[in-house]
C-alpha cells in the first residue's frame, strides 16, 4: 500500500476564510433553555414503542478497548445481528464499531448481514500522529472493508488557531475514504471548550466534506451531552439551508438509558425534521444502550420490566 | 441561502402520542360564591354567570356575580380588618401569613394547573412550569419583605395606604393575583381583589388556599363578576387605590373615574413589544426568543413580542428558520403535557384576533400560519405571521393579544430604535446581538419598561415590571413594587 500525500494539489485551505467570515454565534443560555423544553416532551405507548425500535435500528454497537480480542468482537457482532430471540421483528442494529486491527473480524462476520462495519482512525482517541500515519491506518482500514471511519480531529491543532490544518486533514481522510466508506468527524466536544468552538469545528468538520460529525471518543468527560448536540444540529441545518446537503449527527459517550436516547431523538426530530429520522442520518455511539432499550421494548410488550439477567452482556 | 432547497418537514413520520393530564381526581364546585370577610358567601341579589371551557365551549361552573351591596360588604369587611388585627400585628407576623399561603400553592400546585388550564385554555406545560410556580414564587419573595420595609425605605416611615381595589385580566389568573395580593400584603395593606370574567376559578382556589392559612378574616376579599363589578370597586368612596392590569382602553377610563380623588394607582396595560434580531444574533437562539415571545400563551401577554425587526442582512435565514420552527409547534388540547399552543381564551378575544388577521391581508400584508388541523368546538387560532408590514399597518400599531406576528425590516441600530419607540405602547422590548455594547445601547434609547437582552418573556419577582407612555405606570415585582403600596413620609 502506497502513501501518497497529496493534500497540497487540494488547496482547500484557503476555503476556510470563508467559514471564519460566516462564524455564527451560540447563546449557551438559549441552547440549554430549549433543550430544557425538549426534555419535558412526553412519549407516550405507539409512539414511545415506534422511538425505541428507531433506537436501536440507530445504535452502533461500540467496543474500543485496549483489551479488544477477536473473540470479543465475534461475540459483539452476534449481539448485533440476534438482539433479543423474543422479538424476531426487531431492527438490527446500524453497526459494529472496532478498532482498525479488528476490522477484519468484523468484517468477516458481519459480510452477508446490513450491520456496517465501522472503525476508528487517525490515531484515535487523541488524534496525535503525523498525517501519514492517520492516512496509512484509514486506508488499511477500508482496504480490511470499514464501511465507516471514525476519525478525530486535531484538538491541539484546533486550540493553536490552526484552522485550516484541521480542515485539510479531514478533506484527506475523507479522499482517503473514496466512495467505499462514510466518514465520521469526530470533534471530541469535551475538549474544545465553550459552545462557540463547538460551533466552529462542526462547520470546519461539514465543510472539509464530513458525512456524519460526531462529539465524542468516549474516552473524555463529558462525552455527548443534549446542548452540545443541539449545537451540532443547527450547524447541520444551517448547512443544509445554504446547500441543500444533508450531514449525519452521531452522538457518543455517556448515553446509556432509553429515555436520554428518545430525548435526543426528540430533539432531532424538531430540528431538522423527519429526514434526519433515519439510521443514515442519525446514530447513537453507545454500548450498553442497546440492553435498556431491549428492556423497555419487552416491557411495553410484556407490561413487565425484567431483571437485566435475561438480556446478554456482550 | 438557496429558495430552492425544500423546508424541513417536521410531521406525519414520528408523532407524538397523545399524553393528556388526568382530571380524575379533580374536584371543580358546580357553582362558586364570593369570598368576603374570610367566608364564602352567595351575592346578596342571587345572580351568577357561567364559567366556560374554551376547548369544547361547555360550562365548567358557575361563578357569583358581586353587586354593589356585596362590593359594599367586601370593601367594609376589608376596612375592619385594616382598622383591626391585621393594622397592628408586626411585618414578621404578616410575612408568617404570606409564607404558610406560598408553601400550600406549592402543595396544590398540581390541582391549581390543571384547573388553570381547564379554565382558560393554556397548555399545561405552561401553568404547571410558569404559572403557578411564579404564583408561588412571588409570595415567597414578598414575605421576605415584610419585616424589611424600613430597610427598603431608609429615612423614611413606610405605612400601608389602607384597602387596596386590585382588579386582574385573564391571562394569567393565578400569577396575576399573586402579583397583586403578595405586595399588598406584605405591605401591611387589606385587599379587595376582582378576578377577570373568564377566569376566575383558580382566584377563588387561592381563596381557599388564604382560608386554610388562617388569614385574618377581611384581609382578603375575593369578588367576582364583570366590568361593572370592577366599576364598582374603582368608584367606591372607602377604597384608597386601584391596581389594575388589563386593556389600556379599561385603564384610561379607570383613570377617568378616579381623577379628583385621592386614590392611588397602577396602571399595567397593553404593549406592541419589539423584538429586535441584529445580523450578529445568535440566530437559532433569537427565533427560539421570537417564538416564545409572540406564541406563549396563544399570545394573550401584554408584553408580547409582537413586532419582530430583523436587521435585512439576516431577514432571509432568519424568517426561513422561523417558518420552519413554527411548523414544529403542536396545536391542540391544553391538557396534553406537549401542547405548545393552547385554546384562545374566549369567543370574543377569538372574533378579535380574526377581525385583525382579516385587518393584516386586506391591508395587503403577506400572511404565513401553521398548516395544522385544528379542533372541531373551542376557539383555536394557528400561530400566524405577517410579512411586508410597514409602520403604518394596523396590524403593526395595535395590540392584537392573539398569536399574530408583523414582521419588519431595518438597515441601522438608529433606525429600528426609531422604528421600536415609535408607538403608543411602552411595555417591553427584545434585543438579539452577540455584542453586549449593543444589547445596554439599546436598553437604554428604548423607551419600554422591561428590556430582554437574548432572552424573551424570563419574569421573576425579584424584577420589576410595568411600562412607559400607554402600557400604565407603577412597577410590579422586586423593591419597586413595594412603593405603591406605602405612604412613604
Amino acid at each position: 500500500m502506497n502513501i501518497t500525500l497529496n493534500y497540497e494539489s487540494l488547496s482547500l485551505g484557503r476555503k476556510i476564510l470563508m467559514i471564519l467570515d460566516l462564524k455564527t454565534k451560540v447563546d449557551k443560555l438559549g441552547i440549554e433553555d430549549r433543550v430544557s423544553r425538549i426534555t419535558k416532551r412526553s412519549l407516550k405507548s405507539e409512539a414511545k414503542l415506534q422511538g425505541l425500535k428507531m433506537i436501536l435500528s440507530m445504535i452502533d454497537l461500540t467496543t474500543l478497548e485496549g483489551m479488544d480480542t477477536d473473540k470479543r468482537v465475534e461475540q459483539l457482532c452476534y449481539k448485533a445481528t440476534h438482539l433479543h430471540q423474543e422479538f424476531p421483528d426487531l431492527p438490527n442494529v446500524a453497526a459494529v464499531c472496532v478498532y482498525p486491527n479488528m476490522v477484519k473480524t468484523a468484517s468477516n462476520f458481519l459480510k452477508d448481514s446490513e450491520v456496517k462495519v465501522a472503525s476508528v482512525a487517525t490515531a484515535f482517541p487523541s488524534g496525535n500522529s503525523s498525517l501519514e500515519v492517520k492516512i496509512q491506518e484509514t486506508k488499511e482500514a477500508v482496504f480490511n472493508g470499514a464501511e465507516e471511519i471514525d476519525m478525530v480531529i486535531s484538538r491541539g491543532k484546533f486550540h493553536s488557531g490552526e484552522y485550516n490544518y484541521v480542515f485539510d486533514e479531514i478533506a484527506i481522510i475523507k479522499e482517503n475514504c473514496g466512495d467505499k466508506a462514510r466518514l465520521k468527524v469526530i470533534l471530541e466536544t469535551g475538549e474544545l471548550g465553550d459552545y462557540d468552538h463547538i460551533r466552529l469545528a462542526s462547520e470546519i468538520a461539514i465543510k472539509a466534506g464530513a458525512d456524519f460529525i460526531k462529539t465524542s471518543t468516549g474516552k473524555i468527560k463529558p462525552a455527548a451531552t443534549l446542548p452540545i448536540t443541539l449545537v451540532m444540529l443547527e450547524a447541520i441545518k444551517d448547512h443544509y439551508y445554504n446547500t441543500g446537503k444533508m450531514v449525519g449527527m452521531k452522538p457518543a459517550g455517556g448515553i446509556s438509558n432509553s429515555k436520554l436516547a428518545l430525548q435526543y431523538l426528540i430533539m432531532v426530530k424538531e430540528t431538522l425534521g423527519n429526514l434526519w429520522l433515519d439510521k443514515h442520518w442519525f446514530r447513537f455511539g453507545a454500548s450498553s444502550l442497546a440492553n435498556d432499550v431491549l428492556m423497555q421494548l419487552l416491557k411495553q410488550k410484556t407490561g413487565f420490566y425484567q431483571s437485566n439477567n435475561y438480556f446478554s452482556k456482550d | 441561502m438557496s429558495s430552492k432547497i425544500k423546508s424541513l418537514n417536521y410531521n406525519g413520520k414520528w408523532d407524538f402520542s397523545s399524553s393528556i393530564e388526568s382530571i380524575e381526581n379533580l374536584s371543580i364546585l358546580k357553582e362558586y360564591q364570593l369570598f368576603i370577610n374570610g367566608k364564602f358567601q352567595k351575592p346578596v341579589d342571587k345572580k351568577y354567570f357561567p364559567s366556560i371551557n374554551p376547548t369544547n365551549e361547555q360550562q365548567l361552573t358557575r361563578i357569583a356575580k358581586a353587586e354593589s351591596k356585596d362590593v359594599d360588604l367586601a370593601v367594609n369587611s376589608a376596612r375592619a380588618a385594616f382598622n383591626g388585627q391585621w393594622g397592628k400585628i408586626s411585618g414578621k407576623e404578616r410575612a408568617k401569613y404570606i409564607y404558610r399561603i406560598a408553601r400550600i400553592i406549592q402543595e396544590k400546585s398540581k390541582e391549581l394547573a390543571i384547573v388553570e388550564t381547564l379554565d382558560g385554555g393554556k397548555p399545561i406545560r405552561e401553568s404547571r412550569d410558569i404559572d403557578i410556580p411564579l404564583a408561588a414564587a412571588h409570595f415567597f419573595y414578598y414575605a421576605g419583605w415584610s419585616d424589611k420595609l424600613k430597610y427598603a425605605f431608609p429615612n423614611k416611615t413606610p405605612k400601608p395606604l389602607g384597602v387596596v381595589g386590585q382588579i386582574i385580566p385573564w391571562n394569567f389568573p393565578l400569577m396575576m393575583a399573586a402579583w397583586k395580593i403578595a405586595p399588598a400584603l406584605a405591605t401591611g395593606n387589606t385587599v379587595v381583589l376582582k378576578p377577570a370574567e373568564s377566569t376566575s376559578v383558580t382566584a377563588l382556589l387561592l381563596a381557599e388556599i388564604i382560608k386554610e392559612a388562617e388569614l385574618p378574616p377581611g384581609v382578603v376579599n375575593i369578588i367576582t363578576g364583570d366590568g361593572s363589578t370592577g366599576n364598582l370597586l374603582v368608584n367606591h368612596s372607602d377604597v384608597n387605590k386601584i391596581a389594575f392590569t388589563g386593556s389600556t382602553e379599561v385603564g384610561k377610563s379607570i383613570m377617568e373615574s378616579i381623577s379628583g380623588t385621592n386614590k392611588r394607582s397602577t396602571m399595567e396595560l397593553g404593549g406592541k413589544a419589539a423584538n429586535i434580531i441584529f445580523e450578529d444574533a445568535p440566530l437559532d437562539q433569537a427565533v427560539e426568543g421570537v417564538i416564545n415571545g409572540i406564541f406563549f400563551n396563544q399570545g394573550h401577554v401584554c408584553c408580547a413580542g409582537s413586532r419582530l425587526f430583523i436587521q435585512e442582512s439576516v431577514y432571509d435565514v432568519v424568517l426561513r428558520k422561523l417558518k420552519d420552527r413554527m411548523q414544529s409547534l403542536l396545536v391542540g388540547n391544553p391538557l396534553d403535557k406537549n401542547t405548545d399552543i393552547g385554546a384562545v381564551n374566549s369567543k370574543q378575544q377569538l372574533s378579535t384576533i380574526h377581525k385583525y388577521i382579516d385587518i393584516g391581508v386586506k391591508e395587503g400584508a403577506d400572511i404565513f400560519q401553521l398548516n395544522c388541523e385544528l379542533p372541531k368546538s373551542g376557539y383555536w387560532c394557528p400561530p400566524t405571521l405577517f410579512t411586508n408590514v410597514s409602520q403604518s399597518h394596523r396590524i403593526a400599531k395595535e395590540e392584537i393579544f392573539g398569536p399574530v406576528l408583523a414582521v419588519q425590516t431595518f438597515r441601522t441600530t438608529q433606525e429600528v430604535i426609531n422604528k421600536a419607540n415609535n408607538t403608543p405602547y411602552g411595555l417591553s422590548a427584545g434585543v438579539w446581538t452577540d455584542k453586549g455594547s449593543k444589547a445596554f445601547n439599546l436598553a437604554a434609547k428604548l423607551k419600554a419598561g422591561v428590556i430582554w437582552a437574548n432572552t424573551y418573556n424570563k419574569f421573576d419577582p425579584t424584577s420589576p415590571f410595568g411600562g412607559y407612555k400607554e402600557s400604565g405606570h407603577g412597577r410590579e415585582g422586586g423593591l419597586h413594587g413595594l412603593s405603591p403600596y406605602l405612604n412613604l413620609e
